[in-house]
């Protein structure tokens, strides 16, 4: 740990490139027009292979016009163009022109209208990178979130200006940081989080800045574009927009193309491959592999293209670790509606204004006890291990060419489905690396705890038949729950030995009764309704199960209901 | 693919002289030249001076070898083809001469167990399907091979030796590699048809194994068809049943691997499984039938793991527990027979749907 320093900017390294203008999402900018025009030209020939024939295409295309038709119509979000009505409208018009019926014109084919919905998404997808509108946001975040935390303790608005707390010791950035930083001079890292909260976004991106590292190519949401704030910071800071209504396949192709393209000319990038917020709290087990799998087409291409000297890329994976989740009401009582019956549902559009945003914000540095965000070993595309120096290491402990996995018998070949299954495989990778960087903290304890020996007791109810039980019957005496947990803590003291998980340091206490004490408080403490208490006469209730339920599923997925 | 034009210049391997391995090496042989990996000098030396092995007459094409660098080096294709109580090790000993462009497709009907050291395999034995191994999943944990498949089906060595008509399953999750296989293996006589579940397939090759045993058992108490299809629909039933369990899908246990490798093993006495049924309703004993077998019977373990298994996943399969207390604790074949005449079961095919 030797780097490692609290920098007089409040950052834990120095930056690694201090030059903004050799970094490749600057130069993105500066290149504007040719790069835009690179990921228009390879988009649309990915269309085309895809489409096959010209029937293909315009089949295609009549498609896109009535989903996009009905988005407009039925789904609009703030972020949206003024002009979406008119130009589709105007798609309609050409498609019809093209129709057999009518007399074929020389300027206007199944090309030209697929060339202007590409261009119309490609421009709505690309984000600009702007050096001063970084620097503001780097002093903003770290000036803002330091006093917010201060401001949490001390009468009076003097308590504003004071610093008693470091940053760091509030968002504990833990794990394989040296490595990051080692590799980042090395190849192109690829960032995956799990996502469980809005925030996720602001934290990666004051993280990322922490670790001394270049800024990330960004896939986010394009709801987020539609708050004010954010939307103005994140246009300039290299974030491109995803749009998750768009699920046609020239959308998805170019969205895909703009990816891979900026990973080919050597930007870090950053995406949730959980797609969205974890509506049940738990982590992430599904992934969506379509931007993963840009990662896999750029290192093919980087290979191919410079087999002298390829560029390397790198996962990492990280884990956020809150004892709360500000929106946990909403996102429960989503998933259990998606669970609980087929029920068609839209993807909406929630903390839209800025006020909303500032409003979570604050409460969110007031209230809060610890976060912690670790960083796990860096794998290849491969989910083979990497050393410092960026070699992939292999079972038997010896460097291994990775160059290899694209080729047949002793030559490149290009095979979408073998790579699709390679990222597939990545995936399933990615989700157990999840699972083992994970933190776990008291407060995820002693809900999972809380909820399984309830669940327990009525065995023979469905869970949402669990949920509904009269308070009465979610009493838990609070010896019973101590023991329980008691048994599972030693459970996880063994997994942690055998680096099938981490426990955060406040579950090395030796007293139980501490370690209860501190997840009660910590768990959920912000929402009005405690997930969990201990009452006077030494029960354990919960105010409101639902989210109980919801921090409780951050434990699923390690095995551990048969040890309560 | 562009892979189309380059493959026929490379050997293919085969891993395993035995009689499985020789008739694969026999079939590759036809359309490539063939590197034969055997771990015994002996074996070579016989192959090279009779090109004569395992009662198989050696086609000219086949290169024996002792030495593991000449199969890695050389072949990019390569079919492990050794019994599963070797195949881990075997892999190991392969495993740093492996090289991420190697395509392994092997041909092991068996499982491969991991329990803590000191413990062995019986009826208290927790088993979850975390410590089971299928022989694709025992390659893709211990070398950097991703690239792997298998080969399942009616594959008798000795009507395979004869020339006779056969087809295989080739399962993988990889197009490329059932391309590869088929490329390789697919003749006028040799048909190979590709499926992605391998799992699945694995499954299905490696629990018939544990109806061919009941099967033989049956013919050696004499019984005729009737009692023969009624084992052989039921056992698929269970076997399906078990191998939803384990994570194949019920429709591989219905293809060649599945339903086809049932019919052959299950009315053949050519079939090791099945001598062992056959015998031990006879009234050996288990131990001297084994001693005195050339080749190991994989269902034999397969049983003393599947009982394991449903054991601990606190489910029933009525033919396996009753084919694992025949073999192992004692029950003669006619006492099973009747145990099962007399369970009170339900409808015909409950378990699929």
């Amino acid at each position: 740990m030797a780097e490692q320093q609290n920098t007089r900017a409040g950052w834990l390294y120095e930056p690694l490139f201090p030059d903004i203008k050799t970094w490749p999402i600057y130069q993105l900018t500066q290149q504007r027009d040719e790069f835009l025009k690179q990921v228009k030209e390879a988009a649309f020939k990915a269309v085309k292979e895809q489409t096959k024939t010209t029937q293909g295409l315009n089949e295609e295309l009549a498609k896109t016009y009535y989903l996009e038709r009905i988005r407009v119509k039925t789904n609009a979000w703030a972020a949206d163009k003024k002009d979406e009505g008119p130009f589709w409208e105007g798609i309609k018009k050409k498609l019809i022109k093209i129709s057999p019926e009518n007399e074929k014109t020389p300027d206007l084919n199944e090309d030209k209208i697929l060339e202007s919905i590409i261009d119309r998404y490609t421009e709505e997808i690309a984000g600009f990178f702007s050096p001063s509108a970084y620097n503001f946001a780097k002093e903003a975040t770290t000036f803002g979130f330091a006093r917010l935390l201060n401001a949490s303790e001390g009468k009076g608005i003097s308590r504003f200006w004071k610093t008693r707390h470091n940053l760091h010791e509030k968002i504990r950035l833990q794990g394989e940081m040296e490595q990051i930083r080692s590799l980042a001079k090395k190849g192109t890292l690829i960032m995956v989080p799990t996502h469980f909260s809005n925030l996720d976004s602001i934290m990666i991106g004051w993280a990322i800045a922490s670790l001394g590292l270049r800024p990330f190519l960004y896939g986010a949401g394009l709801n987020l574009f539609g708050i004010g704030i954010l939307a103005f910071f994140m246009n300039r800071l290299g974030a491109y927009k995803v749009d998750r209504r768009k699920k046609n396949l020239i959308y998805l192709e170019t969205l895909k193309t703009y990816s891979t393209i900026g990973m080919l000319r050597g930007c870090n990038s950053l995406f949730f491959p959980g797609g969205t917020r974890s509506r049940s709290g738990a982590i992430e087990t599904k992934l969506k592999l379509g931007l993963l799998g840009t990662a896999m087409e750029a290192q093919r291409l980087n290979f191919l293209n410079n087999p002298e000297k390829p560029a390397k890329l790198f996962v990492v994976p990280v884990v956020f670790n809150y004892n709360f989740v500000l929106e946990a009401p909403s996102l429960i009582d989503e998933h259990l509606k998606r669970t609980g019956q087929q029920h068609y549902f839209r993807e909406n559009d929630d903390y839209s204004t800025s006020y909303k945003m500032a409003k979570f914000m604050i409460k969110f540095f007031t209230k809060s006890s610890e976060i912690s965000i670790s960083f796990g070993k860096c794998i290849d595309l491969f989910g083979n291990p990497v050393d410092n120096d960026g070699n992939s290491i292999g079972k038997n402990g010896e460097k291994i060419d990775i160059s290899r996995y694209f080729m047949t018998n002793g030559v490149f070949t290009r095979d979408s489905q073998r790579d699709a299954e390679y990222t597939k495989m990545l995936g399933d990778e990615i989700v157990k690396r999840f699972h083992i960087e994970s933190r776990v903290f008291a407060s995820h304890l002693v809900a999972f705890v809380a909820f399984e020996l309830i669940r327990k007791r009525y065995k023979k109810l469905d869970i949402y038949a669990v949920l509904r039980l009269p308070e009465e019957d979610q009493r838990l005496t609070y010896l019973e729950f101590t023991n329980a947990v008691s048994r599972l803590l030693d459970r996880l003291r063994e997994m942690a030995a055998n680096g099938e998980v981490h426990l955060y340091h406040e579950l090395e206490i030796p007293e139980i009764d501490k370690v209860i004490e501190t997840g009660i408080k910590n768990l959920g403490m912000y929402h009005a309704k405690r997930p969990l208490l201990k009452t006077k006469g030494d029960f354990v209730i919960s105010e409101d199960f639902n989210l109980l339920f919801f921090y409780h599923n951050r434990l699923e997925g390690y095995g551990l209901a048969k040890y309560i | 693919m562009d892979s189309q034009n380059t493959s026929d210049k490379f050997p293919v391997g085969v891993i395993g002289a035995g009689v499985f391995g020789t008739a694969v090496a026999n079939l590759l042989a036809e359309n490539r030249d063939v590197i034969l990996y055997s771990r015994r000098k002996e074996v070579m030396d016989t192959i090279l001076s009779k090109r004569v092995n395992r009662g198989q007459t050696m086609n000219p094409r086949i290169k024996p070898t002792n030495r593991i660098e000449d199969i890695t080096s050389s072949c990019t294709l390569i079919f492990p083809v050794v019994s599963s109580s070797s195949f881990r090790e075997m892999i190991k000993n392969f495993s740093p001469y492996l090289r991420p462009d190697h395509i392994l497709i092997h041909g092991t009907k068996g499982l491969d167990v991991r329990l803590k050291e000191g413990e062995t395999l019986n009826e208290k034995t927790f088993l979850n399907r975390k410590m089971i191994r299928t022989m694709s999943e025992i390659i893709l944990q211990e070398t950097e091979v991703m690239r792997v498949g298998c080969l399942a089906g009616p594959n008798l060595a000795s009507e395979i030796a004869l020339g006779q008509p056969a087809a295989s399953v080739l399962a993988s999750r990889f197009d490329e590699v059932i391309r590869e296989g088929q490329k390789a293996l697919r003749s006028s006589r040799f048909q190979v048809f590709g499926n992605h579940d391998i799992t699945g397939v694995e499954l299905a090759g490696v629990l018939k194994n544990v109806i061919a045993i009941a099967s033989g058992a049956l013919s050696g108490l004499g019984y005729g068809e009737n009692a023969r299809a009624l084992l052989i629909s039921r056992g698929m039933v269970e076997m399906v049943h078990i191998g939803k369990l384990m994570g194949g899908e019920p429709k591989a246990f219905f293809g060649l691997a599945g339903v086809g490798d049932l019919i052959a093993t299950c009315s053949s006495e050519k079939s090791r499984n099945f001598t062992v049924g056959f015998r031990l309703a006879k009234g050996e004993k288990i131990e001297d039938i084994l001693r005195s077998m050339d080749e190991v019977a994989e269902g034999v373990n397969t049983v003393r793991v599947t009982n394991a298994f449903i054991r601990s996943a606190k489910t029933r399969a009525p033919m396996t527990e009753t084919i694992y207390k025949c073999l192992f604790s004692g029950m003669t074949v006619k006492e099973g027979v009747d145990y099962l005449m007399n369970l009170p079961l339900g409808t015909d095919l409950d378990y699929f749907f």
